[in-house]
């Protein structure tokens, strides 16, 4: 039997190996940042279309001056857990911030939008319960998933037919299952079908939590995400998200209509036991959620640039995802061609992120681009004149 | 239940030959990824068909316990019997 250290070789000999053939995006460092897109990559200056900096809040003056006086004040770090250490005053008020920008009057604050989804997950669910999950979900939801003991089902990507059959299936299972979905889908931009997820959730009596990483801030009337968008946010029982996309931090959280939230973070071995995120961090959140409810403009502007950058991808001819959203993922074929394109691209300062299987969903190559309000005309028309001149094969392939 | 667990196994096999490209006869003591070249994502909607196809739900967490061919079409049978 092999031993652990000779399967840490075994990985770190396969690691080599496809370092010689990715690395340039797995070696990629940022030497400087210039703006909130763009930076210094080897040297080279190079515009930034794959930070899901989705509001370019990144270099926003009263975020960073927030930042700047909240650890002058209170420090750098907290140096430990909220129920060991105790909460600062500011985890407390973001929490309030929180609940009143969602309408609801609980939420929990993480240190990480993966621990958001980790703790809550393993907080709800244990063994002998259900969980039923998008297939195309986000990692950190599988990871939770796994870590919680309960039974976990996929259904197929935005299908409601496929849940409302597996929660059928589950018979008087289903009213201790809990379906998890995400707004937007990380790696194709798509949204959930979320109206009609919600009313077979109501059929079945179960749970509904939806992860709104990559649409907070950038869905909904005033930037709640897609279930603010699709009127359902009444029939949904869990909203995660985290800060280190619109929000421009590090750091997660979980708002809900339902009091037991509350208690849940007694249950959460993820929150209980993470050091709890720094005052800058707070501070910088909270005055980034602040100007995602005062400055609607950066919305329309994000929007304005993905439509941009979108149509034009298309009338070149690329296989594009299914919908336009801030996150645009172009269908490279083959790991080679996406190697190759990536390498192009970069070679023209332009960095997209280079995402492979099994990362991606139906085993797609995907040059994944996220776009931000923060993008200026004059830069996506460089990102689109380089892809405009690869050399590389149109692609035959059509998203499934 | 012997009978029955092979009715199963003899659709199970049936389903298999629609995902893999290998050409080797599936037999009992066939690993389902190893031998039958079956990627993750591959497996996944494997499981997603086989619930389909026997009306029954197959939990992820059930399977690292399930590697050959035979231990599919036995945890098959036992979820097929729980229903």
């Amino acid at each position: 039997m092999m031993s652990l250290l000779e399967r840490v070789q075994q990985f770190a000999q396969r690691h080599a190996e496809s370092e010689q053939d990715f690395m340039a995006p797995l070696g990629a460092v940022i030497e400087h940042l210039y703006s909130a897109t763009e930076g210094s990559i080897n040297g080279r200056r190079t515009i930034l279309v794959g930070t899901n900096n989705y509001l370019g809040l990144t270099f926003d003056n009263n975020c960073i001056n927030a930042c700047n006086h909240a650890t002058r004040t209170y420090g750098t770090g907290t140096t430990g857990s909220r129920l060991a250490n105790g909460s600062y005053a500011g985890h407390q008020e973001l929490e309030d911030d929180l609940a009143k920008f969602y309408g609801v009057k609980h939420c929990i604050v993480f240190s990480t939008g993966y621990t958001a989804n980790l703790g809550m997950i393993t907080a709800l669910v244990g063994k002998g319960d259900t969980i039923i999950l998008d297939e195309h979900c986000h990692a950190s939801i599988y990871d939770g998933c796994k870590l919680s003991g309960a039974d976990v089902i996929h259904f197929r990507h935005n299908n409601a037919e496929d849940l409302d059959k597996r929660l059928r299936r589950l018979g008087d299972k289903a009213s201790t299952t809990v379906i998890i979905v995400e707004g937007i889908y990380s790696m194709l931009g798509d949204r959930a079908n979320l109206a009609e997820i919600a009313a077979i959730k109501q059929k079945y009596d179960a749970l509904l939590l939806i992860d709104e990483a990559h649409s907070l801030g950038v869905l909904g009337d005033t930037g709640r995400g897609l279930a603010q968008e699709a009127q359902v946010e009444d029939q949904i029982d869990f909203i995660t998200g985290t800060f280190s996309k619109s929000l421009a931090g590090i750091g997660g959280y979980c708002v809900s209509q339902h009091q037991e939230l509350d208690v849940l973070r007694y249950m959460s071995r993820p929150y209980i036991f993470t050091a709890s995120p720094s005052p800058g961090t707070i501070a910088s959140t909270r005055a980034a959620l602040e100007i995602i409810q005062t400055t609607p403009s950066l919305r329309e502007q994000l929007w304005k640039n993905a439509n941009y950058l979108y149509d034009n991808l298309k009338g070149m001819g690329y296989e594009l995802s299914p919908e336009v959203s801030p996150v645009i993922a172009v269908n490279v074929g083959t790991p080679d061609n996406a190697l190759n394109m990536w390498k192009k691209l970069f070679d023209r300062g332009i960095y997209v992120n280079l995402v492979m299987p099994p990362a991606t969903p139906n085993s797609k190559c995907l040059l994944r681009c996220s776009v931000s309000a923060a993008h200026t005309s004059a830069q996506l028309d460089v990102v689109l004149d380089a892809f405009a001149n690869l050399q590389s094969p149109r692609l035959n392939e059509k998203f499934a | 239940m012997a009978s029955h667990t092979d009715d199963v196994k003899s659709e199970l096999i049936s389903l298999l030959k629609q995902f893999t490209k290998t050409e080797m006869e599936i037999t009992d003591s066939i690993h389902i990824m190893n031998d039958l070249d079956l990627d993750s994502v591959m497996v996944m909607e494997l499981m997603m068909e086989l619930e389909d196809h026997f009306d029954i739900s197959i939990p992820l967490n059930s399977l690292p316990d399930v590697n050959t061919v035979a231990d599919l079409a036995t945890e098959i049978s036992t979820l097929k019997d729980q229903t």
